[in-house]
């Protein structure tokens, strides 16, 4: 019995082990809002990270597994399965939002996708699809009909009205609420609005030119590639990874791959590993460079925006050489990569590094040095670090506030552990300590790139892998630092040919779900700034 | 006024002719004197070179999408380049990415707030058909079902070059067809809705 | 100096000397200045959006407009007979005479200020002896413009473009005033001439420009009045209120076809109206360059046509407003005031008394 085991048992006798990647606690629903308080606070533990939270469906009955993370401890990762009480139409869990806020969203959409009901959150609406949507999708029953939810072309209706549930005499009860004060001056920003990023919409109650609160309103590129998933087998759904973060396609999809790999226990050849990671860290640059353009464009300085695609189009170039494309490119498959490099990446590569420190300095010079970008970045959007721990605000954002979280260190995978890099860490806590980190990273990832550009060993790019690709039944989960932070995939395989669960735990969610926090008691004109240097893609969000 | 009497766009450099010569035919059927022809022409030359997109973008072709307005592809050396955030102010709408179910009205809407004469790009294979999420669950299978589409063009994304090749083809679309005394494009779009009744709403 | 007065007057003789009556010459005379006067606006307004274009191109290693026309010259030419078939949206639920009033007054505004300008000697309208001040006035009239169509088109974003318009419009007018103040106290010192109106502006500065005349304090002023006048015209890095990333198009959001057009128009010129002011109160009008002492070299300038210096002078000066566009972020609007309240104006009335202690003292040349 491990250590962590026995902490365990000490606070909750009752728990029930089971042993895999990580270990697995099955918590009772009645004790679970008890128990993981005890995981949080109790020192010994330290359970301040909830890594994910994932809605399950096994036919008899609904749940959900957390997955959460201690930073004290050694980065440990610890599974929780609860069991939703009530029958399936009335299922209910109590709600974490109180001890972790980024189970705020993350519970929003269980909801929405299982129709598991909070006890205590406090806002339960839909997260992903239309408030007039019958029936929850990720059910393992739900009806499909085109009938039942016909393409609706009435607007929607704005949904302020909200309602939270608490638990009397073992009823669930439902309390209404409302989003917004009655005096509120709401204004929508969105979702067709040059400056989110997408399709993201916001509503912000004002007052004159300041916001004193944010209402998310996602779902509007919400395309249901969990449910897709179940339907494919394994090779068939590593194309979606490429289109949720597109601007962290291969970190992404080195993570399912991982996920599966590890699952099947595949070895990656070493040139395999070396290729994957020289493209993860080539496709952090290019994102972080559209993340300087878009920055600076959504400030005002369109110029330097230009500056940014023109070095982000070599990363591009050299992108399309060996992988053929100039985004989504497909290229991680099982077991390694698709197609060897081309003869001319090495040269390509070089040149990149050769030219980037030079074109570094000139965007500081152009931009972040600019008394008025600094202006309009410095001190805007508060995050505190104990907040951005919080709500789970992994990646350059999160290192922003000063948090260590950089999964490359913490659960280092591939070869990461052999490369000598640094993780950048800023305490300013503001917009232009995440926009720096972005800056600083670039350089980190050119570091990464100079020691692997030479040294790429020959060998095989792909292990063998069998024909038809089934799991063994269990759970997996796997993290990858993508270019907006921890991305996870989890996959619940049932030994099928198909998975019987896929979920994708985006960074991109969470980094929204700070929108209301950063952007209280700031201007209109912020709400901008801190939604460009919190940099989300909004397809990620969504998925 | 067929697709040869495009001086600048030669009919051997592009592929999909007989769609154009098609349309041109219907166009003819309607008739027109020559006085409006010529006068045509002129409009027509400035209507073709002036596009300006409305910024619409749902995901990964909106990032191609600012690749073209980058130096690299630069469209601004064709007049593309006035890209405005009011679709009051637009001349055509470039679908770039997926729709969704929740999307859908909204999309209309701006479709709708768009002013005459507007055109519509289904831009990318999720615009088209619905590409790789066809088969979901809350996914449009192409904009083609809510709007009257008059270019598409296929990709996941689409490369710059796609796009270009799409505008220019738009840009021939609009040189063949009467601005005056034609076949009235409000009417087609009139049409268009008659026939997606079920789809219609009560948007307006 | 060559004076277009006589060609005009001559004009006027040879139109009486048909037998016309005074009223009716003077009728023809302004229909032929209007007509002028509107063309003129057209096509520099025109040249500026091209400008402009190609310009924000070259700083952005792009080409710019390049396929219409030669060099792109007929891009803005298709860009306008789009713009003139485009259908005109009017909104339910606004205020329909209003909503259609705004451009207009935008527009009036600023052809009445492109007309108070003289191009040349004797190249003028109206040579009023309160020229500078009349137009600082007409220039108020557009924000009414700008405020009327932010609150006739019934949606928040226009709403708030428009506020934010106003305030930066109303706070930035004062040291533009006082900018131009400090030099009006400079030409004062000059008993032969009215220091407000314009053609004797320009004449006092015959031997040397005001800016070198009253070197550190009209520099100061040349300086505020450049901020100043950035931010009057709505261009960045003072552009909040037709923010894009913000408020999509600010107070313009709603308007469609030619309406845009005039705004689209306006601003533009509003662009070459306060650069052409600019030319004529620090860099001599259409005074050539004279350097005291080279007579050689100021002959050869003698050459070059007045007309010409004008508009060089205030092209050069909107490269460098379109520059400061295309280079620095935008500012907020707290920033902005701030700016405005905090440091332009106290600075500009300290330039203004610092001119007057110059003038005073006779420390100018």
């Amino acid at each position: 019995m491990s250590q962590l085991q026995e902490n365990i048992k000490k606070i909750y006798p009752a728990a029930e082990f089971e042993e895999g990647e990580c270990l697995l606690v099955t918590v009772k629903e009645a004790d679970w809002h008890d128990f993981a308080g005890k995981l949080k606070n109790d020192p010994k533990l330290g359970f301040d990270v909830l890594t994910a939270v994932v809605g399950m469906d096994w036919k008899e009955e609904l749940g959900v597994v957390y997955y959460l993370t201690s930073t004290t401890h050694d980065w440990e990762m610890l599974a929780v399965k609860v069991t939703a009480s009530g029958d399936r139409d009335n299922a209910y869990i109590h709600s974490v939002t109180d001890l972790w806020k980024v189970a705020n969203f993350q519970e929003r959409e269980v909801y929405d996708m299982y129709g598991i009901k909070f006890i205590d959150h406090p806002d339960m609406r839909r997260f992903f699809l239309r408030n007039d949507w019958v029936g929850h999708p990720l059910r393992k029953d739900y009806d499909a009909n085109p009938e039942l939810n016909p393409i609706r072309m009435e607007d929607e209706i704005n949904e302020d009205d909200t309602r939270s549930y608490k638990l009397e005499n073992g009823k669930v009860k439902e309390v209404p609420g409302k989003v917004f004060e009655e005096n509120d001056y709401v204004v929508n920003i969105g979702p067709q609005h040059p400056s989110t990023h997408g399709v993201m919409r916001f509503r912000a109650a004002i007052d004159g030119e300041k916001v004193n609160k944010v209402d998310v309103v996602s779902g509007y590129i919400h395309r249901g590639i969990e449910k897709l998933c179940e339907g494919m087998t394994y090779p068939q759904i590593l194309h979606f990874t490429d289109r949720m973060d597109y601007m962290s396609a291969h970190q992404n999809r080195h993570c399912l791959c991982m996920c599966i790999e590890k699952a099947l226990g595949i070895e990656v050849p070493r040139r395999a590993e070396v290729i994957r990671v020289m493209m993860d860290e080539l496709m952090r640059i290019s994102s972080h460079l559209l993340s300087f353009g878009c920055t600076a464009m959504d400030l005002g300085a369109t110029t330097a925006f230009f500056y940014g695609f023109r070095e982000r189009e070599m990363v591009l170039d050299i992108f399309e050489k060996t992988c053929g494309a100039r985004m989504s490119m497909n290229y991680n498959v099982i077991g390694g990569v698709i197609a060897d490099l081309h003869p001319d990446f090495c040269k390509d590569v070089k040149h990149l590094l050769e030219i980037m420190p030079d074109r570094l300095k000139e965007y500081h010079k152009v931009f972040s040095g600019n008394i008025i970008a600094r202006n309009r970045l410095v001190g805007v959007g508060h995050l505190s670090k104990e907040d951005a721990i919080n709500y789970d605000i992994t990646g350059p954002s999160g290192r922003g506030s000063n948090w260590s979280n950089d999964t490359r260190k913490k659960h280092p995978y591939s070869i990461y552990s052999e490369l000598d890099f640094d993780e950048v860490l800023l305490d300013g806590c503001d917009s232009y300590s995440r926009y720096m980190v972005r800056m600083k990273e670039i350089e980190q990832s050119c570091r990464i790139l100079e020691q692997l550009v030479d040294n790429i060993p020959e060998g095989d790019i792909r292990a063998q892998v069998p024909k038809l690709i089934k799991l063994p039944a269990g759970r997996w989960y796997q993290q990858v630092e993508a270019s907006r932070g921890a991305f996870g995939v989890y996959i619940e395989s049932d030994g099928s040919k198909n998975p019987y669960r896929v979920h994708f735990q985006s960074p991109c969610f969470n980094l929204v779900g700070v929108m209301d926090l950063t952007c209280s008691g700031y201007m209109i004109a912020d709400l901008i700034t801190i939604g460009a240097a919190l940099d989300f893609v909004i397809p990620d969000i969504d998925r | 006024m067929g697709i040869d009497s495009i001086k600048s766009m030669k009919r051997e450099d592009f592929k999909n002719n007989e769609y154009i010569d098609k349309l041109v035919e219907e166009l003819n059927a309607t008739g027109a004197n020559v006085v409006v022809g010529k006068f045509d022409e002129l409009i027509n030359w400035g209507r073709a070179n002036s596009l300006w997109p409305l910024c619409f973008g749902t995901s990964c072709c909106a990032i191609e999408f600012m690749s073209l307005g980058a130096a690299r592809y630069d469209m601004a050396r064709f007049g593309f380049e006035v890209a405005r955030n009011s679709p009051r102010q637009a001349d055509y709408i470039m679908v770039q990415g997926t729709i969704v179910h929740r999307m859908a009205p909204v999309l209309r809407r701006l479709y709708e707030q768009l002013a005459e004469p507007k055109y519509v790009i289904a831009c990318g294979g999720c615009a088209v058909s619905g590409g790789p999420f066809k088969n979901s669950y809350c996914v449009l299978p192409g904009v083609d079902k809510i709007l009257p589409v008059d270019v598409y063009v296929p990709g996941c994304p689409p490369r710059p070059e796609a796009m270009f090749y799409g505008l220019m083809q738009l840009q021939r679309k609009i040189k063949v067809e009467k601005f005056f005394g034609g076949a009235n494009r409000k009417e087609k779009i009139e049409e268009f809705f008659a026939e997606h009744p079920e789809e219609k709403g009560q948007i307006g | 100096m060559f004076d277009f007065g006589k060609w005009t007057a001559c004009f006027n003789d040879w139109l009486l000397g048909l037998g016309m009556a005074d009223w009716l010459a003077v009728l023809i005379e302004c229909v032929i200045i209007g007509v002028l006067i509107l063309l003129t606006y057209t096509v520099l307004a025109l040249f500026y959006i091209l400008y402009e274009r190609k310009l924000c191109a070259y700083f952005q290693c792009r080409l710019g407009p390049m396929r219409v026309g030669p060099w792109g010259l007929l891009q803005v030419f298709a860009d306008m007979f789009k713009i003139l078939i485009k259908e005109l949206i009017c909104l339910k639920g606004t205020d329909r005479f209003l909503f259609k009033l705004a451009p207009y007054l935008v527009i009036t505004a600023s052809v009445v200020m492109l007309a108070c300008l003289p191009w040349g000697n004797g190249l003028q309208i109206i040579d009023w002896n309160i020229g500078i001040f009349f137009v600082l006035a007409v220039s108020s009239v557009g924000v009414l413009g700008i405020l009327l169509a932010g609150w006739a088109s019934n949606n928040k974003y226009t709403l708030i473009g428009a506020m934010r318009s106003g305030a930066q419009m109303i706070s930035y007018e004062i040291s533009l005033g006082l900018a131009l103040m400090a030099i009006v106290v400079l030409a004062g010192s000059n008993p032969d001439i009215h220091p407000m109106k314009i053609s004797d502006l320009v004449t006092a500065q015959t031997d040397a420009w005001f800016l070198f005349k009253g070197h550190v304090p009209a520099i100061i002023a040349f300086l505020i009045y450049i901020v100043a006048a950035t931010a009057e015209t709505n261009r960045g890095p003072f552009d909040l209120p037709e923010a894009e990333h913000e408020l999509t198009a600010g107070y313009h959001t709603e308007y469609s076809g030619i309406h845009f057009g005039f705004f689209y128009l306006a601003e533009y010129l509003n662009l070459f109206i306060v650069s052409g002011i600019a030319s004529l109160m620090f860099l001599g009008g259409w005074m050539p360059l004279h350097i005291p002492g080279w007579d050689g070299f100021n002959d050869i300038m003698n050459y070059i046509p007045g007309i010409v210096w004008f508009l060089a002078k205030a092209f050069f000066i909107s490269y460098v407003i379109i520059w400061f566009k295309w280079t620095f972020p935008r500012v907020r609007i707290d920033q902005l005031i701030a700016f405005e309240w905090k440091y332009l104006m106290p600075f500009a009335l300290a330039n203004l008394l610092l001119m007057a202690v110059f003038v005073a003292f006779g420390w100018h040349f």
